[in-house]
């Protein structure tokens, strides 16, 4: 290895066509995979988007600003204009940055993980199982999402947490879909076959060797689902349903300016263009992903 | 051989597998909306009886209700009361629920139906554009109108447009369906006020009614427009690689004829699929877009039952709103069977 780094360059031995170790054909294919994601432009200011959200959930008590007078218009300190309680909406909309960051972040944590289980159980399993839970997607697939996170939220109770829980069991089934179709496919592969044929148990097949291969197009469909969690979770605040003022949920933000809308445009405009920003920034950067991981699905 | 069974049966074979699926799902929806019925935090005995009842009283009510019967029995009750159009009473408007329903569908009918015509009208020439013109102006057009409508929150854009169009530039009228002034001026024939005004020849109450529908329209139409310009761009693509169009140019076509009835005849079946689709997916919008312009749909009584916690009327709402996104699945679907020769 070290020979050919030396003769050739760092880059020869990261394109070279017959790897001669393992760790070299995963640092190739890797090298490969994030060239053709740093070709795409719209993928990297996806990406932009999504790291600005990160910095300014981790930064927002040093990037807000001091609250004080009340439905202020925009000017040079207060850059969105000020809110019916005199607090500053852009220090809110930094502060909000947190509770989707924190919203998407834990629905994906439930959903994924499930949906891939489920998903993968029933692709492998078969039979029975698969078809019994096969009609339980197909039933969470026939309403329309936001409808069923609502009537989940009127059995729970409007509040984040239940917010949460209603949009993970609505979010679920297409994972579930996706991971049985790939585990269709791998089912029957010989290095499946040979596992089994050395005795391995079907739990260990399906998370060892079926699951990871899976994960690619979970990714993808989380990364394209990220604006889905955050428009259905802001829906759920302005109904007055997820996050309760005064918490500054961007959605509820929006619920609150409606109040004031024809005079104030601004107390509900700027939350807006933050869900706006963010879901678009996932969006770009899910279809980057996309393009790059999984050439199939284009 | 199945090959050589006639094509009736192949058909009906199929349209007995759907409706079995159907049924099924129902039976699902059924199941979901009981449980969910179910786990809420509120104690219907107690509701009905409040709570300085004394014990046997309550006891004789929690009997009448059915609530101390095991789950399933219950779940039997259940299911054989919606099936004869039971589906409770709203404690909030104290009507049964499925008289309410009956009353709030047709504002939704109406506002979904307009924002897919418009989606349907402009998306469909503006995807074959963009089709025979790749990466030219209409594509670019796609392209961010496609983003955008996976972007924006519905509610957020009404509320914009509220500002700008009618508290700014006074285009449109408010919210609601109709000024006060119009209200109950008009005999409800079929709750869809365009038509109902229309059938009456009353003309002011038409175009009244319209410059309160078609703001809210428009936002709605706007993700149709998306989806649906979307999906014909791709459709279009597709086709135009064909040999037969090759074949016809070949033959001397006109490039308007080839697009215009080769190709996009050819993507019709799949494409009224998509737009059965997106007329589905504008009930969820409708839900927010109800909310923000005060139109008295069926989102709006879902939404208004729940913050008042009227369960009956959420549940009958979202079984109401499932079976019809259903039968919108199933219509696609058997469309697409009875007119692809591909599928059958």
């Amino acid at each position: 290895m070290s020979e050919v780094v030396a003769a050739r360059g760092w880059h020869a031995w990261l394109t070279a066509e017959a790897p001669a170790s393992r760790l070299q054909a995963r640092l190739v294919n890797a090298y490969a995979t994030s060239l053709g994601f740093l070709r795409n432009p719209l993928a990297l200011i996806g990406l932009a988007i999504v790291i600005a959200l990160l910095l300014i959930a981790a930064a927002a008590p040093l990037l807000a600003q001091d609250l004080s007078l009340r439905l202020r218009p925009p000017d040079a300190t207060h850059w969105f204009g000020t809110d019916e309680l005199g607090r500053d909406i852009y220090s809110r909309v930094l502060y909000g940055a947190r509770i989707t960051l924190g919203i998407v972040t834990l629905v994906v944590l439930i959903v994924a993980p499930l949906g891939l289980f489920i998903g993968c159980v029933a692709g492998y399993r078969g039979g029975m199982l698969d078809a019994v839970l096969m009609r339980i997607t197909d039933v969470f697939l026939a309403f329309p999402r936001l409808i069923l996170a609502l009537a989940f939220v009127a059995a729970l109770g409007p509040g984040i947490e239940n917010a949460v829980i209603a949009i993970s069991l609505t979010a679920w089934p297409p994972y579930a879909r996706i991971a049985r179709a790939e585990t269709l496919i791998l089912r029957d592969s010989d290095f499946i076959n040979a596992a089994r044929l050395l005795g391995a148990s079907w739990p260990r097949i399906v998370f060892l060797h079926v699951m990871p291969l899976c994960l690619s197009s979970v990714i993808v469909r989380v990364t394209l689902d990220m604006a889905g969690i955050i428009l259905t979770a802001a829906g759920l605040g302005f109904l007055g349903l997820g996050a309760q003022p005064p918490s500054p949920e961007w959605g509820a933000m929006i619920s609150t300016g409606r109040k004031y809308i024809l005079d104030q445009w601004w107390v509900a405009a700027f939350p807006g263009l933050a869900i706006c920003l963010v879901s678009l920034g996932f969006n770009l950067l899910g279809d980057g992903l996309r393009d790059v991981l999984d050439p199939k699905q284009r | 051989m199945a090959g050589s069974r006639p094509r009736a049966l192949k058909l009906g074979g199929a349209a007995l597998r759907l409706a079995g699926t159907v049924v099924l799902t129902i039976f699902g929806l059924l199941l979901v909306t009981f449980l969910i019925g179910r786990v809420v935090p509120i104690d219907p005995v107690l509701a009905a009886v409040g709570d300085r009842a004394p014990a046997e009283v309550y006891q004789r009510v929690r009997s009448e209700l059915g609530l101390d019967q095991p789950l399933y029995i219950q779940f039997f009750r259940y299911v054989s009361a919606v099936l004869h159009g039971d589906l409770g009473r709203s404690v909030l408007t104290s009507n049964p629920v499925l008289t309410d329903i009956k009353r709030f569908f047709p504002a939704t009918l109406e506002l979904a139906t307009t924002a897919t015509l418009m989606g349907v009208l402009i998306g469909i020439p503006l995807g074959v554009a963009a089709a025979v013109r790749q990466n030219r102006w209409p594509d670019q057009v796609i392209r961010v109108l496609g983003l955008l409508g996976y972007s924006v929150p519905v509610f957020w854009l009404g509320l914009m447009g509220l500002v700008l169009f009618y508290a700014r530039l006074g285009w449109v009228a408010g919210p609601g369906r109709l000024d006060v002034f119009y209200e109950d001026v008009v005999d409800p024939r079929t709750g869809v006020i365009l038509i109902d005004s229309a059938l009456a020849g009353n003309w002011q109450v038409f175009s009244n009614a319209i410059q309160h529908l078609i703001l809210p329209a428009s936002i709605l139409g706007y993700f149709s427009l998306a989806y649906v310009s979307r999906m014909t761009r791709s459709l279009m693509i597709e086709q135009l690689r064909q040999e037969y169009v090759v074949t016809a140019r070949v033959k001397g076509l006109s490039e308007a004829r080839i697009v215009w009835r080769h190709a996009l005849g050819n993507v019709m079946v799949p494409l009224v699929t998509v737009v059965a689709l997106s007329y589905a997916n504008l009930l969820e919008g409708s839900v927010l877009t109800e909310t923000v312009f005060a139109w008295p749909g069926l989102g709006q009584y879902i939404t208004n039952s729940l913050l008042n916690v009227d369960m009956n009327a959420v549940l009958g709402g979202t079984l109401m709103v499932g079976v019809v996104y259903l039968v919108l699945n199933l219509f696609s679907d058997l469309l697409y069977r009875v007119f692809d020769p591909r599928a059958r």
